[in-house]
């Protein structure tokens, strides 16, 4: 979990609110700190320096979202800059509850919290259907939309989804 | 040879190997069977393009000779590349394409698991995330494996020539430069002779579920490490540096 750091001044968490508004360009229903890929804003000598991880290795999204971050605190009027850091890795379990509740009422299944085996063959876990809350699911592909997306279709209402999957 | 250098050199080996098979898993983009596999293939491919997009970045810094990731992708020539066989190997059928992929992160999740206590913090990051990006290929892959080989008299058929046609070709998986023995006395990276017996186990598990057998292989064929590469090679690496040879320093 990222928490919002202990501010020293009212500058740092106006920078902190300012990046952590910041949508994610592939699912505009979270911010980036609802994601938990903002790890940090600190102001060190009058430049706002964010902290950012990439979801996956691959992510498309990686040098959008740091341009969005840049683009947004300097339209704030902070001179800025972008950092990506690698470790500690982020993880599904980052997301905070209520982008948990954002990805649900947008149509996405939120990631389970880390039990899930990823290496089981055939390892199901039950996925609730983001619409009707069936959890009568079935999943169509591992592979979604989006590289951090599995496909799924609820069995009760019929509707295809997304699963944000857990990592 | 200094620590860093060696490092680096490792680095753009393993790079390799995941700039190659990105590049091979890339081609079914369009092609694949159906859908739901349309979109697999290029999001596998786009795990091991990321990974290698790391893996460049970061020995491209070490090495120090102005090389960005680019430059290391697409500006090198066949004999410089230095990834395993395996990756190399045309696509086939979807029975050759999942196996080569369950062969290869197979060998690549316990890789990432002991490299996560890498001593260099760097590494340990990367690591960190691609070993649970990894694992999804495992299960993807070793899903597909099993249904081919236990499926249909044709899949099973394709199934056990496609393990016949690469199953010597997974030995090099295990070989060492001598820049990754460097690293490996560093404990910059992991030993890959230490991952054979849980290579053995994945692979043992889903060939059991498949109802496939091991082959014996009495001549493993290897050379990619040391640049020698197979034909099919120099045709793939002809589609991928195309754009950068055609315009040279171009940009998006
Ligand atoms: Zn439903």
């Amino acid at each position: 979990m990222v928490e919002a750091p202990v501010l020293s001044n009212l500058q740092q968490a106006r920078a902190w609110a300012v990046a952590a508004a910041v949508p994610d360009p592939e699912i505009p229903c979270v911010t980036v700190a609802d994601l938990g890929i903002l790890r940090d804003v600190e102001l060190v000598d009058g430049i706002a320096i964010a902290k950012v991880t990439p979801t996956y290795s691959g992510c498309p999204a990686v040098l959008a979202i740091e341009l969005a971050v840049e683009t947004a605190l300097l339209d704030a009027g902070f001179q800025a800059k972008v950092e990506r850091v690698f470790s500690p890795a982020w993880t599904t379990d980052w997301i905070t509850d209520q982008g948990r509740e954002k990805l649900r009422a947008y149509g996405i299944a939120p990631p389970h919290k880390s039990s899930n085996s990823k290496l089981a063959l055939f390892g199901e876990t039950t996925v609730a259907c983001p619409r009707c809350g069936s959890s009568l699911t079935s999943k169509i592909s591992e592979f979604g939309s989006t590289p951090c997306k599995a496909h799924y279709q609820c069995d009760q209402c019929v509707e295809p989804f997304d699963y944000f999957k857990c990592l | 040879m200094k620590p860093a250098a060696a490092l680096a050199d490792a680095l753009i080996t393993l790079g390799d190997d995941h700039l190659i098979l990105g590049h091979r898993l890339s081609q079914w983009c369009g092609h694949a069977p159906m859908l739901e596999e349309d979109l697999s293939m290029p999001n596998m491919a786009l795990d091991m393009l990321g990974q290698a997009r790391n893996l460049y970045t970061y020995a491209g810094g070490l090495e120090n000779k102005g090389r960005n990731e680019d430059d290391l992708a697409y500006l090198r020539t066949d004999r410089e590349y230095k990834n395993c066989l395996l990756v190399e190997r045309p696509n086939g059928d979807f029975a050759h394409t999942m196996l080569r992929q369950l062969y290869f992160a197979a060998f690549m999740h316990p890789f990432w698991q002991a490299a996560t206590t890498s001593a260099d913090d760097k590494i340990q990051g990367f690591a960190e995330k691609a070993v649970k990006e990894i694992a999804y290929h495992i299960r993807h892959a070793g899903e597909w494996v099993i249904r081919l080989g236990d499926g249909t008299e044709e899949s099973a058929q394709r199934m056990g020539e496609a393990v016949i046609a690469l199953h010597g070709y997974t030995d090099e998986l295990f070989s060492t430069t001598d820049t990754m023995q460097i690293c490996i006395e560093a404990n910059l990276l992991p030993d890959p002779e230490r991952l054979r017996d849980q290579w053995d186990q994945t692979i043992e598990q889903v060939f059991a579920e498949a109802f496939l057998t091991i082959p014996e292989i009495p001549f493993p064929q290897e050379g990619g490490r040391d640049g020698r590469h197979t034909e099919d090679f120099g045709h793939l690496l002809s589609e991928l540096q195309y754009m950068q040879r055609t315009y040279p320093g171009m940009t998006w």
